[in-house]
């Protein structure tokens, strides 16, 4: 940690990166010819949109994970809960469209008898309503959980356990069809979003951008917090817990924050999800899909932000090409990515970079003459 | 889950001086030794009749202990006589089964939790050297200053002139201003005693627990070490346990001797060396 600002050089290159991608992507997909080397196909946006989503969900796993010392195996709920909040603006926003032509209830009510709609599905025809529950449900469930947690002093495997069991009671909750979320179809044929059709590709390409910007302010918020002594205190609390607690740090009160905030930004990260790809099930709240967020964070590097953001995009990448491919392996693929990247880089993709970069400079020891400035 | 016990205060709303009176009045009503020694001089750190036991296996046993304002004692006694675990009850860690423990007179350290007790002023060194490796050794001095330890002011913190200048002055006192942007796990052993004892005076405590200070350290640290807790314990109360009896000896202090959890003696060195309880149990060993 050399620098102590909020953008360092790392920072400075991902948020460029991510100024390039946002303004170039929509440039290829709209200026270039169809046949053109460097064009962007149509298809090609929500894909990448997707990544970008699940980026901003590593940053958030990253947070509590890297700087706290807390392994959430849970964070696909609050995910998901983000996605289900967007997915219930755009089921009500079908209208009298759905197959059974009811003006408020969606198509799965009317086919398994609902004679009105649930009290809680009340507001979310309304966006501003919609998006403040984006934030508000895994916010809330994020606040209860881990204000009892983290009191209780759970912490290790054993906390681990429990944002697993979090996350599969949900999806046991989801899956049922009486709860009023769509059970097993979940929520999907949706038509529109702020009245544009959502397959038409500018949405797509608005919401590759949207994507793009919640990325990197998500990155900012992180990064502004780690910076500060509260960060400096998350990062005492992640080495030495105890040792926190006896200067006089309320331990449970610096987790619960930065754990709320994360459970926030995966919300958001749903609810960008949610719109590109078109569909929000249970499945999204199994296990394994929070487990496999955490080797996306493994293998960019834990305690970076940016590697977390990185090894999202590198992992699902592969992911994408590995199920074309060769689809029953990937879960071999990934598991064997998770071991070499413990065994051979400890700290990611990216500490793998840096290392790279800090021996090329050692290299050529005049182009960098200047010691570190005692600010 | 004993959520009351994590609060900063106890529910009861009770002046200070109904809760010393009470205290008092249970000593008088256990009819222990101690019972007037508080009403008499406001100790700073009054324990008494304090038992803990782990699975059956009394770590503590009827321990009673009063420290003064501005008072340095040293502690000694065989490995696993409970000096470490009476910390652990003083500071909040350890809740004991029996006994009572009051800072200043008022506050019952029994019934706070460790971040509470700590704010109060009562400041620990551990017995193995706990820093933040990963944080620079300015940083680890920062994070103990002296300062509002709510999240969520310290967000919307920035490095103050003042900051700067404390930082200064105590890296100065445990010399380590050459190390100040070294990153603390880089330190050597005797370093991070000094580091710990850097951060412990930042946080400008009443009452300082110093587990074993001279452990690891060479003569000439430890002789060093011993002139730096003197120098303290002029305005502050220090406890230091302590096995180098040279050290305790360069101490110069009263001594309380502690064996299978209670105090087997107290008095200057040379009195408490002389008796023959405590040569049987520990210095003739
Ligand atoms: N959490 C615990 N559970 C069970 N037994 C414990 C626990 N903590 C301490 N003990 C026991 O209590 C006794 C007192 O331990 P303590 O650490 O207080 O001794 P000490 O005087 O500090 O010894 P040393 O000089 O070795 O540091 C020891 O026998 C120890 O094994
Ligand atoms: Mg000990």
């Amino acid at each position: 940690m050399k620098q102590s600002g909020i953008i360092d050089r790392t920072g400075g290159i991902f948020l460029l990166v991510m100024l390039a991608v946002a303004v170039l992507v929509p440039a290829s997909n709209l200026l270039l010819p169809a046949g053109h080397p460097l064009h962007v196909p149509d298809y090609m946006i929500p894909l990448l949109g997707k990544y970008l989503t699940y980026a901003l969900l590593a940053v958030a796993v990253d947070l509590v994970w890297g700087y706290c010392g807390v392994l959430s195996l849970g964070h696909g709920a609050f995910f998901a809960l983000g996605g289900y909040a967007m997915g219930m603006y755009l089921m009500r926003q079908i209208g009298p469209r759905g197959v059974y032509g009811n003006p408020v209830l969606p198509d799965f009510m009317v086919f398994l008898n609902y004679k009105e709609l649930p009290w809680f599905w009340h507001g979310f025809d309304m966006f501003p309503f919609a998006m403040l529950m984006v934030v508000v449900v895994p916010g809330a469930l994020a606040f209860v959980f881990g204000w009892f947690a983290f009191r209780s002093r759970v912490t290790g495997v054993y906390l681990s356990i429990i944002t697993q069991a979090m996350t599969f009671a949900l999806m046991l909750a989801f899956f049922r069809n009486d709860m009023g979320f769509g059970g097993n179809n979940g929520l999907t044929d949706f038509k529109d979003i702020l009245g544009f059709p959502i397959s038409a590709p500018s949405t797509r390409l608005t919401l590759f951008v949207a994507s793009a910007v919640a990325l990197a302010l998500g990155y900012l918020i992180c990064r502004a917090l780690v910076t500060s002594k509260y960060g400096k205190v998350l990062v005492a609390v992640r080495d030495a817990e105890s040792r926190t607690r006896f200067l006089g740090y309320r331990v449970q009160n610096y987790k619960l924050l930065a754990w709320v905030l994360s459970a926030m930004l995966a919300g958001v990260a749903g609810a960008l999800y949610v719109p590109q790809v078109g569909i929000i099930n249970p499945s999204e709240f199994a296990p394994a899909q929070s487990i496999e967020m955490v080797i996306w964070v493994a293998v960019g590097g834990r305690g970076t932000l940016v590697g977390a953001a990185l090894g999202a995009v590198i992992v699902n990448a592969g992911k994408t090409w590995f199920t074309g491919v060769l689809p029953e392996a990937w879960l071999f693929a990934l598991g064997a990515l998770f071991v070499l990247v413990t065994l051979f880089l400890p700290r990611g993709v990216l500490g793998l970079a840096s290392s790279i970069s800090e021996r090329w400079k050692a290299r050529r020891p005049a182009a960098t003459p200047t010691p570190e400035p005692a600010e | 889950m004993s959520f009351e016990a994590q609060s900063s205060e106890p529910y009861v709303v009770k002046s200070h001086g109904a809760l010393a009176l009470e205290a008092e009045m249970r000593e008088i009503a256990q009819d222990r030794p101690g019972a007037n020694r508080m009403s008499m001089t406001p100790a700073l750190l009054y324990l008494d009749n304090i038992t803990v036991s782990f699975d059956g296996f009394r770590a503590l046993n009827a321990l009673s202990l009063v420290i003064e304002e501005a008072e340095m004692r040293a502690i000694i006694g065989p490995n696993g006589a409970g000096k470490t675990t009476m910390m652990d009850v003083i500071t909040g860690k350890t809740r004991p089964n029996q006994g009572v423990a009051y800072f200043a007179g008022t506050h019952d350290l029994t019934s706070l939790d460790e971040a509470a007790i700590a704010q109060l002023g009562i400041g620990r060194k551990f017995q193995t050297p706990t820093v933040f490796d990963m944080h620079s050794v300015e940083d680890n001095i920062l994070l103990a200053l002296k300062e509002d330890r709510r999240p969520f002011s310290n967000i919307y913190w920035r490095r103050t002139p003042h900051e700067r200048e404390r930082i200064d002055e105590l890296l100065e006192r445990v010399r380590l201003k050459d190390a100040r942007f070294r990153r603390a796990g880089d330190l050597s052993h005797g370093q991070k005693q000094w580091l710990e004892i850097g951060m412990l005076l930042a946080q400008e405590p009443r009452l300082l627990l110093v587990d074993e200070p001279a452990a690891g350290m060479t003569d000439q640290e430890t002789a060093d070490t011993a002139v730096l807790l003197r120098e303290i314990a002029k305005t502050r109360s220090v406890v230091v346990v302590e096995h180098d009896m040279q050290f305790v000896r360069d101490l110069d202090v009263k001594v309380t001797v502690l064996h299978e959890g209670s105090v087997l003696a107290e008095g200057p060195l040379d009195q408490v060396s002389a008796d023959e309880r405590v040569i049987e149990v520990y210095l003739g060993r």
